[in-house]
């Protein structure tokens, strides 16, 4: 082989590989790493002829940021529930109007009008969640349905609790636990906050994501954390549970929405209507190990997941449940102060 | 003779044209590709946060005035940022420390390499860079899993019946520092090395002869000529150190902050990107600071030793 064959050939071979070999058109995902389950995507390939290429972000402060630059040649998003307005306002996103389309009509009554987008113009469910305390029971029998494990630990987990350091669900957290409400302004309950947080901190071993290795393997024996981060952790170590604070916790629910850039935005609405399928919703979370929004899904859903008390919050812990909000600019300013107070 | 000195001149004016021709590309690379961020910093560091990240147009001062002071918010008076003084001079003592460790045990190693025989050094040098060739994220879960509570040295002193409970290393200051100083180790020992290679042994051995002990020989002798190479090393260590992220959370368990997770805040959760950019300035103007007062101090000391 001459070196012009060889050129050509590598030409051809790169022309193969970003053009989507013979798909009749492409689609690219932007999502949280380890979110996307490859299943669902390759139903999704071969029902459309549709070549599905999936990038990774790893909070939605960075995805926000990259996609306010433009040209990134993403059609689809998947931001949380609080920055789905932020998206909106700031005329990020596309109004598809998942709400008319074919498969809504699954989507769970309580999720079908949400405040972050009401009557459903722009974003599509994708999983949601809860955010609560998980305990080793064989460290500690005690009650644990209580932000008090992370802001008043007992003795037998002090020096062995975890806080996953994600700025706003600690903050909520230690608002519900001094009884206050999200994103107040009152400056009596965040100097609580604020007393509480510090005051809890020497008890802590660590402030980090990497729970469920390190729950399963005993470097933590509590820690605050996401619902399906706890399912992995008790079926890793059957010892280990999730409890729902009876204070308040957080329900998050992440949206999937199409890029006001998209190129291929037939493909997204596709993409949009297909995940609103109870089979295919199911399948998702077959892969992320949280809840959908999707009515009919739970028949589909793998053995472990059907009843599990991670994934399905129990009637009486219902009514504590609060969905997270955005709080304004200003509040931020002082979350950002007692953060960095409580870290310094 | 008039024209062969206009000819003269021309080729000199020629040569002159050719080298900053020559030079273009590394001058371009300078000026735009590393002073040009730096200034787009500068620039973000004058302007007012936008709401949700990013920034407005407008000039404000107020990024760096909070870099150094701090409205108390619940008694809105001014005080010293006394958060931010207290996690810059964490990251300080961090890379201070991690410095005179990294000394410490790279000048014996670098010493050793070199009294070695010409063939085996190689191998030792080969056997230094091998590290080189894992990410940084890698090398630092490799300590975890050595000094975690079920990682080797506890399982093994436990099997020995050495100790009862596992001893908690990890998230302790004792873990940040066993990770920084093997992380950075190689990059202090080559520099000395390659000093110390250098190093005329005739020299230590004629010292010997004149009756210095040991450390005579180590302060007087071999120490200022490998000096150079010391103070590369401790530079090389010292400026990454100072912004190390993750050694410090992975093996520090992530609860106090290091100046880099100060800096990550404003740009993410905190969403205040002129205060990020001013902090990252000032970060810059104070490793500058200490690197100018550091080089002319010991400048200044070798001229006394001759």
């Amino acid at each position: 082989m001459n070196w012009k064959t060889t050129a050509t050939a590598m030409g051809l071979a790169l022309l193969a590989s970003t053009s989507g070999a013979f798909a009749d058109g492409v689609l690219n995902i932007y999502n949280w790493g380890n979110y996307t389950s490859p299943d669902v995507i390759k139903k999704f390939e071969e029902k459309y002829n549709v070549k599905v290429t999936i990038t990774d972000y790893d909070s939605n402060d960075t995805a926000l940021a990259k996609v306010r630059q433009g040209g990134t040649g993403f059609d689809i998003a998947v931001p949380s529930q609080t920055y789905v307005p932020i998206w909106i306002e700031e005329g990020l996103v596309q109004e598809t109007d998942p709400g008319k389309m074919e498969n809504f009509k699954n989507v769970a009554p309580e999720w079908a009008n949400p405040d972050f987008d009401p009557g459903r113009k722009y974003s599509v469910p994708w999983a949601l969640g809860t955010v609560g305390v998980v305990v080793n029971t064989e460290a500690y029998k005690g009650p644990a349905d209580s932000w008090g494990i992370i802001f008043n630990t007992p003795d037998e987990l002090k020096g062995k609790v975890n806080v996953v350091p994600e700025m706003n669900d600690v903050i909520f957290a230690a608002i519900k636990y001094v009884g206050g409400q999200q994103c107040t302004t009152d400056k009596e309950v965040l100097k609580k906050v604020r007393d509480t947080l510090v005051a809890a901190k020497p008890n802590w071993i660590a402030m980090e994501y990497n729970t469920i290795e390190k729950m399963d393997a005993g470097d933590f024996k509590a820690t605050s954390d996401w619902n399906g981060s706890a399912l992995r952790q008790r079926l890793a170590n059957p010892a280990i549970h999730y409890n729902y604070p009876k204070e308040g916790f957080g329900l998050w629910s992440d949206n999937v929405v199409v890029l006001k850039e998209a190129k291929n935005v037939e493909n997204a609405k596709l993409f949009q209507n297909f995940i609103m399928d109870p089979e295919n919703a199911a399948g998702l979370s077959a892969f992320h190990r949280y809840a959908n929004a999707i009515t009919g899904s739970d028949k589909y859903m793998p053995a472990d997941m059907k009843d599990a008390p991670e994934v399905v919050i129990p009637e009486a812990d219902k009514p504590h449940a609060e969905l997270q909000l955005m709080c304004p600019p200003d509040v931020q300013e002082l979350y950002t102060k007692i953060w960095t107070e409580l870290q310094k | 003779m008039a024209r062969a000195e206009e000819v003269a001149r021309e080729a000199e004016r020629r040569d002159i044209r050719t080298r900053w021709l020559l030079s273009a590309p590394a001058l371009v690379i300078i000026f735009v590709a590393a002073t040009g961020p730096l200034l787009i910093v500068l620039v973000y560091s004058l302007l007012t946060p936008g709401p949700y990240g990013d920034v407005k147009w407008q000039f404000s001062s107020e990024a760096w005035v909070s870099v150094f002071m701090e409205r108390d918010i619940f008694d809105d008076t001014l005080s010293l940022a006394a958060a931010h003084v207290t996690i810059f001079w964490r990251s300080i003592k961090l890379a201070i420390v991690t410095t005179i460790a990294t000394l410490a045990l790279g000048f014996p190693t670098a010493y050793f390499m070199a009294t070695r025989s010409e063939k085996t050094r190689d191998l030792w040098l080969f056997l230094i860079t091998i590290p080189f060739w894992t990410n940084l994220l890698i090398r630092t879960f490799a300590v975890l899993q050595i000094i975690r509570n079920e990682g080797i040295i506890n399982m093994a002193l436990l099997k020995l019946g050495i100790i009862s409970a596992p001893i908690q290393i990890l998230y302790s200051d004792t873990a940040i520092l066993v990770g920084m100083a093997y992380v950075y180790l190689p990059l202090m020992v080559l520099p000395v090395y390659a000093s110390m290679e250098k190093l005329d042994f005739r020299l230590v051995e004629a010292g010997y002869d004149l009756y210095a002990t040991r450390f005579q020989v180590l302060r007087r002798i071999i120490f200022p000529l490998v000096k150079p190479g010391v103070i590369a090393g401790s530079i090389l260590v010292f400026i990454p150190a100072i912004g190390a992220y993750v050694t410090p959370s992975v093996l520090g368990g992530g609860k106090n902050m290091m100046l880099s997770n100060l800096i990550e805040l404003q740009f993410g959760q905190g969403r205040n990107w002129p205060l990020g950019s001013a902090l990252s300035i000032a970060v810059m103007i104070i490793v500058m600071v200490a690197l100018l007062a550091y080089v002319r101090n010991a400048g200044r000391s070798e001229v006394r030793h001759g």
